[in-house]
């Protein structure tokens, strides 16, 4: 056996991959390094590269906000929601994340021969008054059907379209030492309210996903404070610790959290404990990050507080000049340690 | 949450760390043995806090780290298979064998299914007659009941289409060979827990007098960590060398028997190759011969699957607690958990990543 490392002689590493891998869609480094060395090379250029939650574009005279998500879940259906609120959820807050009030959606359908029409009926039917309830218009969209066993009852793509405000315009590499960072609300319930229906396990009391719409609360922090928003991200899939990473990354800062003031729901603690998840790595779909200049926060958390989405919102940490591209995190009992982002996703443990 | 957040209690942490360094007149060297027990102590900063008291040592209790190279290739060889639905949990998926790994074999279309349970695995073999249902047992003496008691119920069922790849090892075989090993520097055991819960800890009473070295068997929150550490320097301060139960809430001193029985019922102790530390004598459990219809080593063939272990690995180092992970010159650079050299790297037990996961930020800071 021959082994690329001078002096220790481990078994042969395998991070070669051939063929594409569940991690590759984590939302974690797997995810990343499929993005940087197989897409980019090709589609590279100046909007594209920025890797945000949506592309910024000029046409004519307006300044408009794109962006384009696919849905795929398993089960379609689980407390909190289904796949089609999720379509909607996802497209219109990740252009709330950019600052952008969403106006039109596409929608495309990929559907797997067998789909119950109930089931199929059901899901419209949230989509519509989830796209209704954001302001959003489904302006044109695609059906595709697909063999039994080529899908997992259907997919979801939806693409949308919002405009910008010169004036507001929160973006990543905005994060500055000394900012506040924020949430709006308890985190991990949408990865194990779908696990849990997933794996037919049982918690002490029904999880449910946190799937909304958050465009509310950024246009409440909008009216209260402004430009002071310096960066705002939902984070989903790879949870908090993928968001704020790519952010301290993208800034070039360091992010220290406060263990204690991470709002963490007893049911999402307990089956995390039990599967030995982490809830700073499991999806949300109805929380959002800010981050705040420092003399805003207080405004600003006052601002999310008066939304029925963010009365449980809090300050978790604040942006430092120190370790920078790294978030750590003050334990409990006084300790310090990395935030990482994971390489694909989390593994329940033996024991 | 209850049952949890009273034993993470920040103020009583801070006050059993001080408890330890005022109790300690030198530093002591004590060896967490579960993997489980490392990852609390570098992820709540307990050694960080405890720097100048004590030094811990990770010791080799995680079960994915010791699972040898030629058991992870005979896993890979009958995942590979068609008519097979291979189950494990999941930590066992990334470890990387000689050529590939689980994920791997997934992607290039085998069946590989995490589960959380054996039981479930024999659930699976029951709804899949046409189909070869293989679960990796793997483990301490702390998942070796459960899965004693799959292979038991699939014999009571006649389930022929279950078997199990069997790689279990027991903890005091290995820690008497760290203790007999000339350059051991332990000075005193935290034992597992959990492992504990199963077994009990009369095995541990002649090791800790052989030895004359303190052994507290102790538990995974923050707090049980310090208690069980200011039990081990309260000992090794007064020269007594005992073995204590911090562990109260879940361990007495004969076990759960009915558990032991299970164990006993399927299996029998073997030598057992542990992967960076080498043959241990008795040290592992393999399928009792009333239940060799059930062992996926016969059933397929793979028995003759060999692997040569590196011969120099540092993962061994780190597993006998010779190496703390940072030291390895691999750390960090040319291995990482997306891409590993070796098993510890890997494991939510593993020690090096726990370091590299939590870690990173202080070992930057302590180089600073």
């Amino acid at each position: 056996m021959t082994s690329p490392v001078d002096g220790p002689n481990c078994p042969v590493p395998h991070g070669v991959y051939r063929q594409i891998q569940l991690g590759h869609g984590s939302g974690g480094k797997m995810s990343a390094a499929l993005l940087a060395e197989r897409f980019l090379p090709h589609f590279g250029n100046p909007t594209l590269t920025k890797l945000g939650d949506a592309a910024v574009v000029d046409v004519a005279s307006s300044r408009l906000a794109v962006s384009t998500d696919t849905f795929v879940v398993r089960p379609l259906e689980f407390p909190g929601g289904n796949i089609g609120t999720l379509a909607i959820h996802g497209t219109v807050n990740d252009l709330a994340m950019m600052g952008a009030r969403a106006k039109y959606l596409t929608a495309g359908f990929v559907l797997e021969e067998g789909l119950e029409l109930l089931t199929l009926d059901r899901i419209i039917a949230e989509m519509a008054r989830a796209a209704s309830e954001a302001g959003v218009v489904i302006i044109t969209g695609d059906t595709k059907v697909v063999e039994r066993g080529k899908a997992d009852g259907v997919f979801i793509n939806t693409t949308g379209v919002g405009e910008m405000d010169a004036a507001f315009m929160p973006a990543p590499e905005r994060a500055r030492p000394g900012d506040a960072v924020l949430v709006s609300g308890p985190i991990g319930r949408h990865g194990i309210a779908v696990m849990a229906v997933r794996e037919g396990m049982a918690f002490e009391a029904e999880v449910e996903s946190d799937t909304a719409n958050l465009s509310p609360l950024v246009e409440l922090l909008r009216g209260a404070v402004g430009s002071a928003v310096h960066v705002l991200r939902d984070p989903t899939r790879g949870g908090m610790a993928s968001a704020l990473n790519e952010i301290a990354r993208a800034a070039g800062v360091g992010i220290m959290l406060d263990e204690t003031a991470i709002p963490i729901p007893g049911p999402v603690s307990a089956a995390c404990e039990m599967l030995g998840f982490d809830p700073l790595y499991v999806a949300n779909e109805g929380i959002m990050v800010a981050i705040v200049d420092h003399d805003s926060s207080e405004l600003a958390l006052a601002a999310l507080r008066a939304h029925p989405l963010g009365t449980e919102a809090v300050v978790i940490g604040r942006v430092v000049p120190e370790h920078a591209g790294l978030v750590a995190l003050r334990t409990a009992i006084g300790g310090t340690r990395v935030v990482d982002m994971l390489p694909g996703d989390q593994l329940p443990r033996i024991c | 949450m209850k049952y949890l957040s009273e034993y993470r209690d920040p103020k009583i942490a801070r006050s059993l760390a001080d408890q330890i360094r005022s109790t300690a007149s030198r530093r002591w060297v004590l060896m967490e043995v579960c993997g489980g027990q490392t990852h609390t102590i570098v992820k709540q900063g307990i050694d960080e806090l405890l720097h100048d008291a004590v030094e811990m040592i990770h010791g080799p209790g995680c079960p994915v780290c010791v699972t040898p190279l030629e058991q992870i290739d005979r896993a890979l060889h009958i995942a590979a298979r068609p008519d097979v639905v291979f189950t494990s949990f999941g930590d066992m998926l990334r470890v990387p064998g000689s050529e590939s790994d689980l994920f791997q074999v997934r992607a290039n279309g085998g069946d590989v299914r995490i589960v959380y349970s054996p039981l479930d695995a024999l659930e699976i073999a029951r709804r899949h007659p046409d189909k070869e249902v293989v679960f990796f047992a793997v483990g301490f003496e702390t998942t070796a009941p459960a899965n004693a008691m799959a292979v038991w119920r699939a014999k009571q069922l006649d389930v022929s289409n279950f078997s199990v790849l069997v790689s279990h090892v027991t903890v005091p075989p290995a820690m008497t060979a760290l203790l007999a090993s000339p350059d051991n520097r332990v000075q005193a055991f935290l034992a597992a827990g959990h492992v504990c819960t199963v077994m009990g800890w009369t095995e541990y009473e002649p090791l800790a007098a052989t030895y004359r070295v303190p052994i507290v068997v102790t538990g995974f929150e923050p707090l049980d960590l310090l208690e069980g550490i200011l039990m081990a320097v309260n000992q090794l301060e007064k020269g007594r060398h005992e073995v204590e139960n911090q562990y109260v809430r879940s361990v007495r001193r004969e076990g759960n028997r009915p558990a032991q029985d299970v164990i006993g019922k399927v299996f029998r102790l073997v030598d057992r190759q542990w992967r960076g530390i080498g043959m241990i004598p008795s040290s592992g459990l393999g399928l009792r011969e009333e239940y060799a219809a059930f062992d996926a080593e016969l059933k397929f063939g793979v028995s003759v699957v060999t692997a040569t272990e590196p011969e120099e690995c540092h993962a061994g180092d780190v597993l006998r607690g010779k190496m703390k992970p940072h030291e390895c010159p691999a750390f960090g650079t040319l291995c990482t958990p997306e891409r590993p050299l070796g098993a510890p790297m890997v494991s939510s037990e593993g020690a090096c990543a726990a370091y590299f996961n939590y870690g990173r930020f202080r070992s930057a800071a302590a180089k600073a």
